[in-house]
Parts: C-alpha cells; structure tokens; sequence
C-alpha cells in the first residue's frame, strides 16, 4: 500500500515520466493496482483548473482508480461541532433525536472512511493487488484510509505496540498537520480554516473496530480517550507542530517529554490494555452496515452520561479476564 | 421441491442450491453439499407473512416473513411448485385449531412426573409469600375461584384484606372486563403497593361505590402515604375519548386522595405499524446511514420504547422513593398495564432481575393476569389487528436495561431472544390461549410442556458472566438516567437483525467471559481437590498416575479455543466496483429441537371462544389508530406533543 498526494496534472495533462516509472516499479509483470483517491471524480476533475488532478489512464495503465469521497476540512468540522452540540441539548426529545443526529453526519462519514479503508484491503488481501491512496494534499483522508486499512489487515497494528507505531508512522511523521487540525475542538467559535477532526474520525473507527471485534485489539477505548485528548491538548511533545521538518526547527526531542514514553510505563500501560485480547491472526473485516456502526457514547457523552455501572461493568470483566 | 435456492438476504449474488421440505409443523430448507448439508428449519408458528414475488427468468421467488424477525427468501423454479409451497404455508401458518400447533407435538422424551415438575418450576404462591402476602395489609382472595367475577383474571387474587366479596364484585362490574383492582407488587419494606386493573366504566358521570371503597382499600393498605397515584397509561386523549363510549378514568373529585396521572404509551395499533415500519428499514438492502437513521425515526419505535420505561420509572420512584402505592391501568389492563408494571418491578426488586426472577414476573404480570397471548401473537388465526408486539416491547424494555445496567441482571440477551423466539413458536404452552381459564380448559398443563423448564435446564447458556449478587449493582433499585437519555436507547439488532450473522460481532463477550468463570471455579475446585489429597498423603496410597491424567484431561477440556478466529469472518460487500467478493454467509434458522411429523392425533375439543376481540380502544377506530403516519385521523394530534407530555408527568 501506498499514498501519495495528487499528482499535478493540471489543465494541460502533464506527464512525469518519473512518477510513472515509481508506480509501474512497484508492480509486477500482469500485475494490476488500484488507485483509491479519497475525491469524488468531479472534484478531482475540478482540481485540474488548479493545478493537480488525477493519473490519467493512459499514462497509468496497469492502475485502475477508484472513487471515493471522504469528507474533510471545514464541512467535517462543521459535522463535529454539531454533533457535540446535538449530543449537549437536553431539550430534544425522543422522537427527535434520530433525525438530529443524522442531520450532523458524523455516523455517515464514520461509515464511508471505514468503507473505503476496507475496500483497500479488500484490494490488497483479496485481489492480492497493490493499492495507492490519495486525496489532494496527502494528510488528511489519505493517513485515514492507510492507517485504518493496516489495522483492519496487519494485526501487529493491532498490539498496544504495533497501534502506536502505526500512528507515528501515518500520522505524525507522514505529515497530518495536527497543530493546525487540533486546534480548538468543538467548542470553540473560532471556526479556524485549517481545523478538521480527521484524527478523531480515525479513533472513532477504530472504536468501531473495537466493538465488533472485541477480542481482536489489545488496547482498550482508555487509549483511544486518551489519544483524542492529547492531540488537542497536551503534556508531551507527541503531537505537537504539522510535521517533522516543523518539529526538528522546533526542536520538540530535545525539549518535551514523548507520550508514548509516559503511556509504555509498567504502571500506565496497563490502563490501556484490553483485557480479553487474544491474538488474531487474520484480518478482521467490519460490518459497515447502520447498524453495526455506533455512536461512540465514551466520548460524545463522556460527561454526560454517568459511568458508574458501565465502569463497574468494565471492571468485572477485568477481573474475570485475570483471573484466567 | 428440488432445486429450490435460498437467497442471502443481502446479497444477491450469493445463493445455496437445495431441497425445500415441508412438515406438519416446519418449513426445512436443506442445502445441497456433499459435506455440509447445512438446514434452515423454520416453524409454521414462526411464520407472520408469505409474499410471493414476480416470476424471474431464475424462478419464481418467495419471501417469508418471520414473528422471530427471520427473513427467508427462496426462489422455486416451477411456478407450479411455488404456487403450490405459497398456498400449503398460508393454510399451515393460520391455524384454525389449537391441536394444530406444534406444543401437542413436541416430545422432549420426559416422563409425566418431568412434565408435571416443569409445570411447578414457577408458583406464584411462592411469590407472593416472598413478598411477604398474606400480612397485615394484604392477604389472597378465592373470588375468583370458577372465574366468575372475572374470566380474564386467575383464580387466586390478592387484595387489601378490608375488601370484601361484595367490594370486589361491585368494583368488577364498574371495570371493563370486569377487570378489577389487584395486586401485582407489593414492597415489604414500605408497604406501597403496584395494583393493576382496567378502565372505570364511569362516562362522564357515573359512580360506583364499591369501586371507590376498592381504591381507599388499597389506599390504607399503605399507612405510610395519605394519597393513592392511580395512572392511566393512555394518552390523555384517547382516554377522554373513552369516556363517550361509557368507560374513561378516575375522577379525582369522586375518589378520596387519589392523585391522577395520564402516561401517554399508544395503543395497540400503533405500536404494530411502529413494527411494521422498523422491520421495513431493516429491510433496505444497503441503506445509507441517514435511510436508517430517518426510518428508524419515522418508525417511532424508540421513542415509544421509552415511553414505557419512563412509566416504569414513574412507577418505581413512586414506590421506592416517595413510599406511595399506585393504580395502574390502561383500556383493558392486559397490554400496557403488563408492560409497565413488569418494567416497574424489573426496577424495584432485584429478585425479578435473576433469572428464577423473570420467569415468575412473566407468569405473574403476563400469564395470570390474563395477557391475550393468542390474539396479540397469533397463536390461531384471528384478527389481524388483535396483533400487536406487546411483549416484544417489554423484552426490548430489559435488554435497553441490561445495556445501561450490565452487571445487574443473573441473564444475558440470548435469555430475553429465547424468550421471545417462544412466544411465537408455539413449542411450549405457557404463551397460548388468552386466560388462565382458557389454558385450563385445554388442559395446557397435561398435554404440553413448559418452557421455564426446558430454559432452566440449559440455564448455563444463559447466564451473565457479570452478574454477582453481592454486586452493589444488583441490590439496589434501579435507577435509569432520565435525562437527558435518548442517546441511552439503542437499536437492537441483536433482536431485529438476529439472523443476519454478518451485522453482529464474530465471538461472544459473554460466552468467553462465561467460559473463564466456569474454569476459573473448576480450577478452584480441583485446587481444593488436590489440597485435601496432598493433606491425606500421609494417610493413603496416592496413585500419583491416577492424579497426573485427571489433571491432563482437564486441561484439554477447559483450554478455551479463541482459536475460533480460524472461522475467518468473510468481507461484505464493501464496493461494487470489485468483482465476485464472498459475502457474509447466509443466515440460518435458530433451531431448538429436532423434527417431528405429527401422528395422525386426533384429540377434539372445542375451541375456547375467540370472540372476545380488544377494545378497539375508545370503540372509536379513527381516533385510537394515530398511525406515526397522521393519516386521516381526527383531531390529529402531533404525536410529539404526547412524549412531551409523558416527559413532563414521568418527572
């Protein structure tokens, strides 16, 4: 699997011969690819007039491209703010509720990403093809899909380990600008250009994930909480800047402390372990139907709802997990 | 018929060749493979609808539709044959006669005296011992003995122990149905009490004395309140409207220290067009998330699953926190009264929330107090607009619990599906006919079975691994968050998509922690084993090979295969651009037992009378059927406003 950011095209439908040499080196002799890029046709059509656009077929023969729209930028912000505002409002009643939930989006644009997520590895495990990803700027919906189809197929990104490689590799040092996409959250009325809950949605799949197979990952919803936490606020140095060019200038290693190194600690890691992981070799492929796909109540209603019996839930289950 | 394929209800493309057989009592679909020859076994009982569809060039295909919310699609080649299956199902699923139906059939190879005990497993004698009847306050009355006062009640009441026979009798003809006040529960440690009747047949003026001597009755069968709650779970609304017909509601004027309060839950048919309508979104084939979204809202169903549980909960703090004792009733006090006063006492009592518990709630709030079984599920063929999913909504109710509350119920969701998988299926007697008179006539006791024992006895799979009875949870009265709460009620789709495997999560959380806690106990016995043999070593002869075997064995047996991950779940159709995906594998009927052709049994009895159909509400159809639709009803009111108003009288 591979992404990129969208090739640069334009009107007068470039060519780089480089770039097709890089795509055709990474098949084989009859082999064939995909290219999953996370526009709809007309608006990577549109992205010509400005400059990018898509690999024509021509000059990518052995690549088939696929659309996909994933939502991103302001309107998925837009689609974050009004589902905190839903899940805040005490006033709405019952026969109200569902639509409002709806009108926000967010459970649609959970399905799509986990949709597409799975068709590149449907792909990659099924038509054993190779896959490259991409949208426009390669930072957004593109880390969404990569990151999420490696832990639908590879379950050593599924391990406490494995999940934090996984975001430091396709998140944090791909480039997914977090100061800019984290900046106020939900709250706010800032409504900042740059500002898109893209890595939210990502833990929001991957609770999904969680929840229909809950044997199959060793972390538990406490790390998720906790990821989505610091991306917007925090002690260490993880998350900080857009990139690492940013972080070297900044110079973040000398002078934070890591999270993952507070997270690995003998006596916080296991708040973050799931106790009835069991190793699962295969891949695990979600239901994206509406109703396997939930709203996440440990965030959304995190000071909402009281936990008190779910806690006590969670940790009887603990007990009996340990006690095997 | 030969040949006949059965469609994956999602996806097209993937179909199982096989034999489609027809029983007395199944419809069997058998899949043509050399190894597998995996079956579908459907029970006529289990059948709500048949539609045959328009002939294809591939066949001529067949939906049936099941009370279990199973789908099956087949599609039969001849349309001879088809036609031929369609006609043999309608007659097979409608059946006219009680000895038609599978319970006469059904042998669990036990002896009289295994019948008989199963029977006794649930005494509501017991139970009411349990709550502390007879006492002070309350004791059991037989004047209902021959159901003379009223043949929907059973024959042993329990009443405030001032009330007379005359009382009672007088109270009964002032009580649609003659359905008059009685105990349903009865808090020990407060003395407040949930009794249960039908509407008063007062009009818009009408009195009865013995009604009014009935309710101070039970007033001052409670000396720690000075007032009775007396609540009308229909709108507001359709109780006015029933009072133009005769009946209506208390007047507080004219009953001493009663305080009124309507809890608007719809009625009957509303609530089965709410069904109807759910059932339809769960049958889009890949619906967006907003198709499910709306239609789920359209549907209206959540919103009246919390109407009833906000009656429950109105209910229960009245008796555990303000010590007062209330009335419930609706029209006819068999649907919604059950309903709410079942949720209540799920609440109140921890005891209802094991599962000897839940057994003997549904006895008593369903079975004796005279739920129409028959009419509301179909036993026989009737009216169709006697249906209605009442119980299933009381079962929705506790599953709603379970999720908020997960260490406090002795039973897991597969106990509530089994349940109402039974309700329908017409294998056990408990659930036919309409009255505990009925089901006597019948004989229901001798001739058939009861499903509380045959759940007892395989009560390991229906454990919840959570539950501990010291747990702080358990003993408590349950508390739901009210508000806000909305985001509280859940779509279950284990209930209505329980056949569709692909939707639900590979491995059970339950079954797995279920596994552990059995091993976890089994290990700490055998340590105990070993502790006392290590200790008697000195005394006797170890065989040290004797002790090294059993140990192996053990572990062999108890070893917990996650290694069901070697079932690798298969991909649903995430795109149609890829070609020939395998898709999630088709569903498969959850059959209990094995088949029976039915002997040539020709026992004959009469039928009990089925006429006694419900009170189409006010007797006025236009204004009860306030479909979520609004058509052509009059005055209309804006469904809302009624949950608003539930809202506002819950507190």
């Amino acid at each position: 699997m591979l992404r990129s950011s969208q090739p640069l095209t334009g009107p007068n439908r470039k060519r780089c011969r480089e770039d097709e040499m890089l795509l055709g080196t990474v098949l084989d002799e009859g082999e064939r690819g995909f290219i999953i890029d996370t526009r709809s046709a007309q608006a990577a059509k549109q992205a010509r007039m400005t400059g990018g656009g898509t690999e024509p077929k021509s000059s990518y023969p052995h690549w088939r491209r696929l659309h996909r729209p994933l939502e991103r930028g302001r309107p998925l912000q837009e689609s974050f703010i009004k589902l905190v505002e839903a899940c805040n409002d005490a006033s709405i009643t019952m026969d109200r509720w569902l639509s409002r939930l709806e009108s926000c989006r967010w459970l649609s644009h959970v399905k799509a990403a986990l949709s597409t997520a799975c068709l590149a590895a449907q792909c990659m495990d099924r038509e054993e093809a190779s896959v490259l990803v991409h949208g426009a700027e390669g930072t957004d919906t593109t880390l969404l899909v990569t990151a999420l189809a490696q832990v639908i197929l590879d379950p050593s990104c599924r391990t406490l380990v494995g999940f934090q490689g996984l975001l430091e590799r396709e998140w944090i040092e791909a480039g997914h600008p977090f100061h800019l996409r984290c900046a106020r959250s939900a709250y706010s009325h800032a409504r900042l250009k740059q500002e898109a809950p893209l890595f939210l949605l990502f833990l929001d799949c991957v609770w999904q994930l969680s929840r229909q197979f809950p044997f199959s990952l060793e972390f538990s919803e406490c790390l998720l909480l906790t990821l989505f936490d610091n991306a917007y606020a925090s002690a260490y140095g993880t998350f900080l800047c857009n990139n690492e060019k940013e972080r070297c200038l900044c110079k973040v290693k000398e002078s934070t402390h890591s999270l993952w190194a507070w997270l690995n600690q003998p006596g916080e890691r296991k708040r973050y372990l799931n106790p009835l992981y069991s190793h699962n070799a295969l891949v695990i492929w979600p239901s994206v139907e509406p109703q396997s796909i939930q709203l996440w109540q440990g965030l959304f209603f995190r000071w909402i709802r009281p936990s008190q019996h779910l806690d006590e839930a969670w940790a009887e289950i603990q007990r009996l997990a340990e006690s095997n | 018929v030969e040949n006949v394929r059965l469609l994956d209800r999602l996806s097209s493309r993937k179909a199982a060749l096989g034999t489609l057989y027809l029983t007395a009592t199944h419809v069997i679909f058998v899949e043509n493979g050399s190894e597998t020859r995996k079956e579908t076994w459907v029970l006529h009982s289990q059948i709500s609808s048949i539609e045959k569809q328009a002939t294809t060039a591939t066949g001529c295909p067949l939906l049936i539709r099941c009370k279990n919310f199973q789908v099956i699609q087949l599609v039969i080649p001849q349309e001879r044959d088809c036609h031929d299956v369609y006609i043999s199902l309608i007659r097979l699923a409608r059946p006219v006669k009680y000895e038609e139906l599978y319970c006469f059939s059904f042998n669990p190879k036990l002896d009289k005296e295994e019948r008989e005990q199963g029977w006794k497993l649930v005494d509501l004698n017991e139970e009411y011992n349990r709550m502390g009847i007879p006492n002070n306050y309350w004791q059991i009355s037989d004047v209902n003995r021959d159901y003379g006062v009223c043949d929907s009640y059973p024959t042993e009441v329990y009443l405030p122990k001032s009330v007379t026979a005359h009382i009672i009798v007088g109270s009964s003809k002032f009580r649609s149905r003659r359905r008059f006040p009685a105990l349903s529960y009865y808090c020990k440690d407060n003395n407040a009490s949930i009794c249960r009747s039908s509407q008063p047949l007062s009009g818009f003026s009408a009195r009865c004395l013995e009604d009014e001597q009935m309710l101070q009755a039970i007033r001052k069968a409670n000396p720690g309140s000075d007032f009775l709650y007396v609540v009308d779970t229909r709108p507001k609304l359709n109780a006015m409207a029933n009072r133009a017909a005769g009946k209506g509601y208390e007047n507080e004027d004219n009953y001493s220290n009663i305080k009124f309060q309507f809890i608007g839950i719809e009625n009957i048919h509303v609530m089965r067009n709410s069904l109807q309508k759910m059932l339809e979104v769960c049958e889009l084939k890949s619906p967006s998330m907003s198709d499910f979204l709306w239609g789920l809202e359209n549907s209206g169903w959540l919103k009246h699953i919390k109407a009833i549980m906000d009656a429950g909960i109105f209910i229960a703090k009245a008796v555990a926190e303000e010590g007062v004792s209330v009335l419930v009733h609706c029209s006819d006090g068999w649907d919604r009264t059950a309903q709410v006063c079942s949720v209540a006492s799920l609440l109140l009592d921890p005891y209802y929330r094991t599962m000897k518990g839940f057994m003997v709630l549904i006895e008593k709030d369903w079975v004796s107090f005279g739920h129409k079984f028959n009419h509301r599920y179909g036993n026989l063929d009737g009216d169709p607009k006697e249906i209605s999913p009442v119980i299933d909504q009381f079962i929705e109710c506790v599953w709603q619990l379970m999720e908020q509350f997960p260490c406090a119920f002795e039973f897991n969701e597969r106990f509530l599906i089994h349940i109402q998988h039974h309700v329908y299926s017409c294998q056990f007697g408990n659930f036919l006919c309409n009255s505990q008179k009925e089901r006597r006539e019948l004989k229901i006791q001798e001739r058939t079975y009861s499903l509380w024992a045959h759940l007892w006895k395989n009560r390991a799979d229906y454990l919840n691994p959570l539950y501990r009875s010291d747990h702080s949870q358990t003993q408590a009265t349950l508390r739901p968050q009210m508000a806000p709460c909305n985001f509280l009620y859940k779509f279950w789709s284990g209930m209505y998509n329980r056949f569709e495997k692909g939707l639900h999560p590979r491995q059970s959380v339950t079954d797995y922690l279920m596994a552990v806690k059995e091993e976890t106990q089994q290990l700490e016995e055998e340590l105990e084993v070993l502790g006392e043999r290590l200790a008697n070593l000195q005394k006797s002869k170890l065989n040290y090979n004797k002790v090294k075997s059993k140990q192996q064995d053990r572990s062999k047996q108890l070893g917990l295969s996650m290694s069901n991950n070697s079932l690798a779940n298969t991909p649903q159709e995430y795109s149609n651009d890829l070609k020939s995906f395998p898709s999630r594998t088709p569903s498969q009927g959850d059959e209990e037992d094995s088949a029976l052709i039915l002997t040539q049994d020709n026992l004959k009895s009469s039928d009990p009378d089925l006429s006694a159909n419900s009170d189409q509400e006010s007797g006025v159809e236009d204004l009860s059927c306030r479909s979520p639709s609004g058509g052509g009803c009059l005055p209309s009111e804006d469904s809302g406003k009624d949950s608003d108003e539930a809202a506002f009288l819950a507190v």
